[in-house]
């Protein structure tokens, strides 16, 4: 093999900083300026190799060379902080000895925090500062990156929220409702649907004004969130009217204590002012176990007989939908007129 | 666990079964959206909710499922860019199951906050290869067993893979058998991502 040129050690050092000379016995004889700052020339040089370093056989062919000179090397310190590095190894012209030269790969970012390491220590054409600078400049975007998403979540989240409630009582909108009962009957949830209108709420916005009957309609917001649970939705569908949707409720007795309990609340009179607001409300309910296929249109309808039904009845009273009720439109029109 | 491998299930079950199955799957888990945020964190337990939603819904066993999704990772066209961060592994099929070892570290110099599976792949004394998986989420194992099987096409190399089972520790082993490093073509792969 043709020689192609012999090197001064210090030409060596400069372009290779992690090399490694061993002898044929695998004895550690030369190590570059870098590489002794890993260890200390003292933990390495006259050493054997294969008590400094572990060397991983990645599918390596057993060699005839102390090291094998074929293929990338993967090795890590035996004792200490483990290091991984890489490199590759040939044989040197005239000589038993084999040279080994170096490098950090992915270890880069925590060897120069390890071993304090400096520009100066990597060859010139060692692309290793590139790499720091491009982690480096990759992670302070990507930190941007992380702020921006957390803000444009939380305004998404923000946004979402406010397009299901209603402003002025704090409840869920009937887009809301919508959105919840669609979920709950493509799961299978059982429920009840309890439609509440509220009474004489005309006669308090028509004699004590608007600013009166919005403080009536908060009432009632907290009114019914107080008599339901957690899991229940309570949403305001119109100006004076109210669904509560009982999650996996559907007991008639349990349902008309709690319709009850709503409409007693209801009538204890709001002050307002120097006066107080009289009000009540009518309740129509029916359940998922009244129907084989549900369909939530057809229950805002039923629910809305029954609440007429209570109307009828001279209001202040609940009652559960039963087939053959007589619908709105069979009501005679005056008083569905006046039924507010 | 990390939004990118909440938005990798999804990517996949969307692209294998369409949108109307993701639909169903998304409903099921209960997350509070339509659609997973890559570079947004989610509680461990949407992830667990969301794999037996879209197994419930794909009517596959969870392994089963998992495998398809480590093959769609390497193979489908949407998620290219992880087959050629794979590919970066070696010019062929053994350098690329050595280069698995390497994988944690250079994954964190990306993505910090990603938690990948500790991988670690030895050869046996018999000439076929194991690889040991670890990870938060039990299962992932066999996302790994479809990566390798996709992975080996892509090199054009012939495996025979099995998954073995759990070890005490939560490793999950997997077996390789290299039949043949050059079986078939396999698939092109530039350095460059321009040459595409």
């Amino acid at each position: 093999m043709a020689l192609v040129t012999q090197l001064e050690a210090s030409a060596l050092d400069r372009l290779m900083p992690m090399h490694l000379i061993l002898d044929a016995q695998g004895i550690i004889t030369k190590i570059g300026p870098t590489l002794c700052k890993l260890r200390g020339e003292s933990a390495m040089l006259g050493h054997n190799f294969f008590d400094v370093f572990d060397l991983r056989d990645d599918g390596r062919k057993s060699a005839n060379t102390i090291i094998p000179d074929d293929k990338k090397l993967y090795m890590t310190f035996k004792s200490g902080v483990s290091t991984p590095l890489k490199g590759i190894a040939t044989p040197m012209a005239n000589s038993t000895d084999m040279l080994l030269n170096l490098s950090f790969g992915i270890s880069v970012v925590d060897a120069v925090h390890d071993y304090r390491l400096t520009a100066g220590d990597f060859a010139a054409t060692d692309l290793a500062i590139e790499m720091l600078y491009l982690v480096e400049a990759k992670s302070a975007v990507l930190e941007e990156t992380k702020q921006l998403n957390t803000r444009l979540q939380g305004a998404k989240v923000a946004a979402e929220e406010q397009a299901y409630t209603d402003t002025l009582t704090g409840l869920k909108n009937r887009r809301a409702m919508d959105h919840v009962l669609g979920r709950m009957i493509r799961a299978g949830v059982p429920f009840a649907l309890m439609h509440i209108d509220l009474d004489y709420f005309k006669d308090v916005n028509d004699t004590l004004g608007h600013a009166a009957g919005d403080v009536v309609l908060q009432n009632v917001a907290k009114v019914l969130v107080d008599e339901t649970r957690a899991e229940d939705l309570v949403a305001r569908v119109g100006g004076d009217e109210f669904i509560v949707v009982m999650h996996k409720m559907t007991d008639a007795d349990q349902l008309m204590k709690v319709a009850e309990r709503i409409i007693a609340q209801l009538e204890i009179p709001v002050p307002f002012n120097d006066t107080v607001c009289r009000i009540s409300g009518s309740v129509g309910i029916t359940t998922t176990e009244q129907y084989d296929q549900i369909d939530a249109e057809q229950m805002m309808h039923n629910a809305d007989t029954a609440l007429y039904a209570s109307k009828h009845q001279g209001r202040a009273c609940a009652n559960f939908y039963v087939a053959g009720m007589p619908t709105l439109a069979d009501q005679d029109l005056p008083n569905a007129a006046a039924r507010r | 666990m990390h939004g990118m491998i909440n938005r990798a299930i999804q990517c996949f079950v969307r692209d294998t079964y369409g949108p109307e199955i993701w639909a169903s799957v998304a409903e099921q888990t209960d997350f509070g959206s339509d659609s997973f945020e890559a570079m947004l964190s989610y509680p461990d337990g949407v992830t667990i909710r969301l794999l037996s939603a879209a197994a419930r819904s794909l009517e596959k066993p969870v392994d089963a499922m998992l495998e398809d999704l480590g093959t769609y990772l390497v193979s489908h066209p949407n998620v290219e860019a992880i087959r050629r961060l794979l590919r970066f592994g070696g010019d062929e099929f053994t350098e690329f199951m050595f280069s698995l070892n390497e994988i944690e570290g250079r994954s964190r110099l990306a993505l910090p906050d990603l938690e990948v599976p500790k991988l670690n792949i030895f050869e046996n004394e018999d000439g076929s290869h194991t690889l040991t998986c670890q990870h938060s989420m039990p299962g992932f194992g066999y996302a790994m067993l479809g990566v390798m099987r996709a992975m080996a096409d892509d090199y054009g190399a012939l495996v025979f893979l099995e998954h073995q089972g759990w070890r005490d520790s939560g490793e999950e082993v997997i077996n390789i058998q290299l039949l043949e490093e050059a079986f078939s073509e396999g698939r092109s792969f530039d350095l460059s991502a321009k040459a595409v």
